[in-house]
């Protein structure tokens, strides 16, 4: 049924992603890929892999942005910006749905698309804002980030990676997963204390998935970086006093 | 956005369909024209062609056209659905009506309850169709109130330019038929206008510092592209080619879709009934129809999905 779950259980399952520290490693998105490509959403298929044009579905995609000027004037900032399923509560990728095959669980939250009964009609992911669903071409149905529910309540699996493959993967521990719909758990408290946002609330598609801003940039910084300038003005040294002489001639 | 063929086809062909199927039933009911059983069988014949032929394109675009079934179960939330429900269920009412007009020369009493019923479905399925686009808040181009009503417009001008040619051919031609099809492409010229007009000037557009919610840390701009080849959601979303060439496209949408057949259609008013008239009507329809091709396509170029801030636009 896609008419979203009337009732929910408050539970709220995601991720909380923080800017700051995510070094663009890729290591999320390929640790997504090789579980995804055996687990629920399996094959997640790739075209010409090997070949000039490779292409392929991924369901989580690392991007990387220049914010300029930076807040300090100081030239720009880098941010890398993983972007993948955000399990909104008001997903219209689901409402759209013609067949059922994309819902909302109403126990957690997760969105999922059922592989046996979708026609492929790709309208869900021109539903999506966040560019969440890439279509399989070779499996004719939608993909989509899963939360890796085949990992989180898989309880062959040690109590530790019972968590989504990319935020077991993840280096810098810039990924968190937790229930956001409790105001107590790790993830709330996170988003709470570092001013965690929606990516475009205006569109009212009410995210669960939370992003951390990068952190002030350390004050002071720039300063440092002007005291290892090389020092071509003011007094100096004899031998100093030539050279400068010599690049001012030189420059002529 | 990507025009799909299918999705060009069906959405100019099963309108211009739904608008024969509307004037014939109407028109018929009104007995304003005879109930000729040949004329009924050319055009519900037509009708049900493009009508069907729209249908089965847009089921075959699918990744499994088998499941397409599957589609008409979740009428609650979804206008595809929707418009899948009253495709089929119009079949039937119109189905009979065409029956009952062709057999049996009989347009009244009950068959005139299948007639409207069959016009009602029609403007209904093809109120949907405009829906489908209307309803999504990530196309600003799409999610505008022009977008439904220019839909119907359409669909109605092209299936009245058809059914012109059509009752001309049959030597049932009426001045009233041709006016209605100037009146109907003028209003549906009006209404672009109001579109173009309006998603030229509209609201601001949404920045990739809205899609990363980095704004107010400065602008923001795509540093490193996130895959080295363009991935499924570039393809589709990210489809551009032809809408450097809007201006152009939206002369030509208004030459073959509006002003040549509004041109030939005041000729064939101007003219005695005929077989030269019905050869102009037929030319205004054929016309029209690629005008409304190239106006659908254009209404995909010009589409610009939210997604594409990710991928270094800079306004959508």
């Amino acid at each position: 049924m896609t008419s979203l779950p009337e009732s929910s259980s408050g539970k709220k399952l995601g991720l909380v992603i923080d800017l700051d520290t995510c070094v663009g490693c890729q290591a999320c998105a390929v640790s997504c890929k090789e579980w995804n490509t055996t687990g629920h959403t399996a094959p997640l298929t790739d075209q010409n892999p090997y070949g000039a044009e490779a292409t392929g579905v991924w369901l989580n995609r690392i991007h990387s942005y220049e914010v300029s000027p930076g807040t300090h004037g100081s030239g720009g900032m880098t941010v890398n910006f993983p972007r993948s399923c955000l399990h909104c509560e008001e997903p219209e990728c689901v409402t759209v749905c013609p067949t059922g095959a994309s819902y909302k669980r109403a126990e957690d939250g997760i969105v999922l698309v059922n592989p046996d009964t979708c026609i492929g009609c790709k309208l869900c992911s021109w539903a999506c804002p966040y560019g969440a669903r890439e279509y399989d071409e070779d499996d004719g149905v939608m993909k989509k980030c899963t939360l890796c529910v085949d990992r989180i309540y898989n309880e062959n699996l040690e109590p530790e990676d019972r968590q989504p493959a990319c935020v077991r993967a993840c280096p810098t521990g810039a990924r968190h997963f937790g229930d956001l719909g409790d105001p107590e758990s790790a993830v709330s408290t996170l988003v709470r204390e570092r001013g965690g946002f929606d990516l475009m609330p205006g569109l009212g598609y009410r995210p669960v998935n939370k992003y951390l801003p990068p952190r002030e940039r350390r004050v002071g910084a720039d300063t440092e970086l002007a005291a290892l300038k090389p020092a071509d003005t003011g007094p100096g040294a004899a031998g100093d006093r030539v050279f400068r002489w010599l690049d001012r001639a030189l420059s002529r | 956005m990507h025009p799909a063929y299918s999705v060009l086809l069906f959405t100019t062909l099963s309108g211009a369909g739904y608008g024969l199927m509307i004037l014939l039933c109407l028109f018929g009911v009104a007995g304003v024209i005879s109930s000729d059983p040949v004329m009924g069988l050319l055009g519900f014949g037509f009708s049900f062609g493009l009508v069907t032929f729209g249908l089965m394109s847009s089921a075959f675009h699918l990744g499994h056209p088998e499941r397409a079934w599957r589609a008409v179960t979740q009428w609650r939330s979804s206008w595809l659905s929707r418009e899948g429900v009253l495709a089929l269920i119009t079949y039937v009412p119109a189905g009979l009506f065409a029956i009952g007009w062709i057999t049996m020369g009989d347009t009244s009493g009950v068959w005139a309850l299948f007639g409207v019923a069959a016009a009602v479905g029609a403007v209904l399925t093809v109120y949907c169709t405009g829906m489908i686009y209307q309803s999504l808040r990530t196309i600003s181009q799409w999610h505008n109130d022009w977008v439904t009503p220019i839909y119907l417009l359409l669909a109605i001008a092209t299936g009245a330019l058809w059914f012109n040619a059509l009752v001309l051919a049959f030597g049932e031609g009426r001045s009233l038929f041709t006016w209605l099809c100037v009146s109907v492409l003028s209003l549906g010229m009006v209404a672009k206008f109001g579109y173009w007009h309006s998603i030229d000037t509209g609201k601001a557009l949404r920045t990739p510092g809205h899609a990363t919610g980095l704004a107010r840390l400065g602008t923001v701009r795509q540093w490193e592209t996130a895959h080295t080849q363009a991935n499924y959601v570039q393809r589709e979303m990210g489809f551009q080619i032809a809408r450097k060439h809007a201006h152009k496209l939206r002369v030509y949408a208004l030459l073959a879709g509006f002003i040549v057949p509004l041109f030939l259609c005041l000729s064939v008013v101007a003219m005695e009934e005929g077989r030269a008239a019905a050869i102009l009507a037929f030319l205004a329809a054929a016309v029209s129809m690629l005008g409304m091709l190239i106006e659908r396509w254009l209404f995909f170029a010009e589409a610009q999905h939210v997604v594409t801030l990710y991928y270094g636009a800079e306004s959508a």
